[in-house]
């Protein structure tokens, strides 16, 4: 068991992976201007959050982190129908995706 | 609160006629407001009637020379309090307590019969006026507050009544408010009422400071108890109530209110601005007159404001052509009168006279009010004449009013009258003056009086054009009343009268000199006290006299005498030009002060320059930060970012470790 547990990828290679693409998606929503890669950027946010989560459940043996990483999927799968559903709406009415001409709530 | 003289009743039932008259009195019919205005104060009266029956059954001897007062199952004073307390505040207790004794009773009765009969006088007068129920409102609240000032066992409650009739008083004489004379005569009642007011405050705190209650039994026990308690802080107190005094019953130098008062309808110069409100100061002075007695100093200043307001004013009234201004500065002299009956410790004369002069000038008002309501709304007196043909009642009832404030006997105002110079004469040290400028009064009062009557009622009629016609029965039948009162209520002097007050009024200190009115006339010995009488008349005789020279016999000569002594003429027709002098001296400084500092640079500057330095801040941040609201998307979540890297940088980076590695290297920089 030790020996199999000791060939174990380490904590801090999930921990890094998770950060990497949490950053990725922090990138991606600031620098994209197409709805739909600020969108994906967005779940690749949350996946990198999830990724950690269940790395500390496995390390800790609790099960709450698992629970939770099931509530942001679900979560997510709402968000994506809604948002996408939002972003068809928007397409039709400006023929346009770009974010930064999404502004008529400008003062 | 409870007893079998329901004094509480007394204010609360004309207060439910305010309020109903008040609240639904224009959509209810007039015949309904007309039955409320009559039925609350008759029951008001009712009740105080029951207590005077009571009083009289259970207390008063039969007579007065039978003994003793037999002091039955109720004892004067009578108390009804509020069962829960009303201030309760470390050691100043005050309680909502009414008090019945010889004195409010006497007030009561005044004040409630009188407006009885005034209520009903009205309903003819305003019979026609559009603001008919807001008339009768107004009316019963005077009554309410009136009643509530005569009742109060302590200070504070009376102050309560002595506010409200202002305030009633206020509304009644700016009550046709689209004449802007109206509004301004109420305006100024009211402004020069709070300089008098502010006395009575001062007054009551000086009370609460130096002898920790404000109830006047209580007050009266504490200065009996100590009887060092001579002049000082009592004569501040003193003079400080004699300033509330002298606003409320228009004494110099706060009487430049009660002359334009007269823009009211005229049942409210009589009711109020002659019978009872302008009376409340000599009552409160009766009333805390344990105060007075032990101020010498106070009662001097009493007594020489009143005899100075009583002459100038009668000087004033000469000359007036108005017939409501010379009543109402005949009101002023006579209530003068009072404060120095009230100043030489006559009190019993001084509420005698003030008996007395709310019967016979609220006579002379209501028929002077017939006067105008037959002319329709004539007022100048130089446009009357031969009238008595015209209102036989009216003239008959004016003649007993003239009669009686002149000081003819037998009519109530000799009795009153001549008690107060009686009082004055035998006064110490300056007794002597006071009783001349007394008589002196009572000449030019005949006088003014007399000039009033004929210029009314007898010779010919100087407006041809007017269809003068007497008033209704509901004006004649208080006139009538009235005019009954006027004749024989001084009677009741003969009968002891003095007496009656005297456990309230009459003991005096002895040290202070003073001489007690407690000798009805019919036990003294009558030499001196005739040959007074006798001079007072002969005095009233002599103004009627010349009067009569002036105004009948000879009708050029008071032109011609106006024109021989034009500067003295000008002086009284223009009132001693005191209004004019007030406004050089106080209201114009003072609208000066008020525009230029007041408005100029504490309203436009302080106020204004700091809401708007405020207002272009804000609009100053908000011109900044509104660029943060850029609209784009991406931005928000660049700052969202960036505000999650800095939580993360606060929380991940020791920071106490940080600041002590800087520390160590700054004092380790320093230790070298």
């Amino acid at each position: 068991m030790n020996v199999f547990f000791s060939q174990e990828v380490p904590l801090s290679w999930y921990l890094l992976l998770s950060a990497v693409l949490f950053s990725l998606g922090v990138v991606g929503f600031l620098i994209k201007r197409n709805l739909i890669t600020v969108f994906m950027s967005i779940e690749l946010m949350l996946n990198g959050v999830n990724l950690s989560f269940v790395t500390f459940a496995h390390q800790w043996h609790a099960v709450k982190g698992q629970i939770f990483v099931f509530f942001v999927m679900m979560v997510a799968a709402a968000e994506a129908a809604v948002g996408l559903a939002i972003i068809i709406a928007v397409f039709r009415a400006r023929a346009t995706l770009a974010v930064d001409r999404i502004d008529r709530m400008k003062l | 609160m409870n007893g079998p003289l329901y004094l509480w009743l007394i204010p609360l039932i004309p207060f439910a006629g305010f309020l109903i008259n008040g609240i639904l009195g224009r959509r209810l019919p007039k015949w309904i407001v007309t039955t409320v205005a009559l039925v609350t104060p008759l029951a008001a009266f009712g009740v105080v009637f029951n207590a005077a029956a009571t009083i009289y059954v259970y207390i008063l001897p039969p007579c007065v020379p039978c003994g003793p007062p037999d002091w039955g199952i109720i004892h004067l004073p009578y108390t009804e309090t509020f069962p829960l307390p009303w201030i309760d505040i470390a050691a100043l207790h005050v309680d909502f307590s009414f008090v019945l004794d010889q004195l409010s009773l006497v007030m009561l009765l005044v004040v409630t019969g009188v407006g009885l009969l005034i209520h009903v006088y009205s309903v003819g007068y305003m019979k026609n006026d559009e603001g008919y129920a807001r008339y009768f409102s107004y009316l019963s609240l005077f009554l309410f507050f009136m009643t509530v000032l005569v009742l109060a066992g302590n200070a504070l409650v009376m102050f309560i009544g002595w506010e409200g009739v202002g305030l009633a008083s206020y509304l009644l004489i700016g009550f046709w408010f689209q004449k802007k004379s109206a509004a301004d005569a109420g305006k100024k009642a009211f402004i020069v009422n709070r300089i008098g007011d502010f006395g009575f405050l001062i007054a009551m705190f000086l009370l609460v400071a130096n002898f920790g209650t404000l109830t006047f039994t209580e007050i009266a026990t504490k200065l009996g108890q100590d009887p060092g308690w001579n002049g000082g802080v009592v004569t501040v107190i003193a003079l400080c109530l004699m300033m509330g005094a002298a606003g409320k019953s228009a004494q110099l130098p706060l009487y430049i209110w009660l002359p334009d008062a007269m823009e009211g309808p005229t049942p409210v110069s009589a009711l109020i601005h002659a019978a009872t409100m302008v009376t409340a100061g000599v009552y409160m002075v009766a009333r805390i007159h344990v105060l007075f007695d032990h101020s010498p100093f106070a009662l001097g200043v009493v007594a020489t404001v009143g005899a100075a307001t009583a002459i100038f004013a009668a000087t004033i009234a000469l000359v007036q052509n108005d017939i409501k201004r010379v009543l109402a500065y005949s009101t002023i002299s006579q209530l003068g009168y009072m404060f120095l009956g009230c100043g030489v410790a006559a009190y019993s004369a001084a509420i005698f006279h003030l008996m007395t002069h709310a019967f016979f000038k609220a006579l002379l008002f209501l028929a002077a009010g017939s006067v105008i309501h037959g002319l329709g709304g004539e007022q100048d007196l130089r446009k009357m004449g031969g009238l008595w043909k015209k209102l036989p009642v009216t003239f008959a009832v004016m003649t007993v009013g003239v009669l009686a404030i002149s000081g003819i006997p037998p009519f109530a105002g000799f009795f009153s009258k001549d008690a107060i110079l009686y009082a004055a004469f035998f006064q110490g040290t300056n007794g002597k003056i006071l009783y001349s400028v007394g008589l002196l009064t009572a000449l030019l009062t005949a006088f003014y009086m007399a000039r009033l009557w004929y210029m009314t009622f007898l010779g010919e009629p100087r407006s041809p054009q007017s269809h003068p016609h007497e008033s209704p029965w509901s004006m004649r039948g208080p006139l009538l009343i009235l005019a009954a009162l006027s004749i024989c209520g001084g009677w009741i002097w003969l009968y002891g009268f003095g007496e009656f007050l005297a456990p309230v009024l009459g003991a005096r200190v002895a040290e202070t000199g003073g001489w007690r009115l407690l000798i009805p006339y019919t036990q003294y010995s009558l030499s001196l006290e005739t040959v007074l009488s006798i001079v007072a008349v002969l005095f009233a005789l002599e103004g009627w006299l010349i009067a009569d020279k002036f105004y009948r016999r000879k009708p050029a000569r008071p032109a011609q005498l106006a024109a021989a002594l034009p500067e003295s003429y000008k002086l009284l027709a223009n009132k001693y030009f005191v209004d004019e002098f007030y406004g050089a001296t106080i209201v114009k400084p003072l609208l000066s002060f008020s525009k230029i500092f007041l408005e100029w640079v504490v309203d436009v500057g302080i106020l204004g320059g700091a809401a708007w330095l405020l207002g272009g801040m804000a609009t100053f941040a908000g011109a900044i930060l509104q660029r943060w609201q850029s609209g784009n998307l991406r931005s928000y979540a660049a700052w969202l970012a960036a505000g999650a890297a800095a939580v993360l940088l606060f929380l991940l980076v020791p920071w106490t470790t940080v600041l002590a590695y800087f520390a160590a290297i700054h004092l380790g920089m320093a230790g070298h």
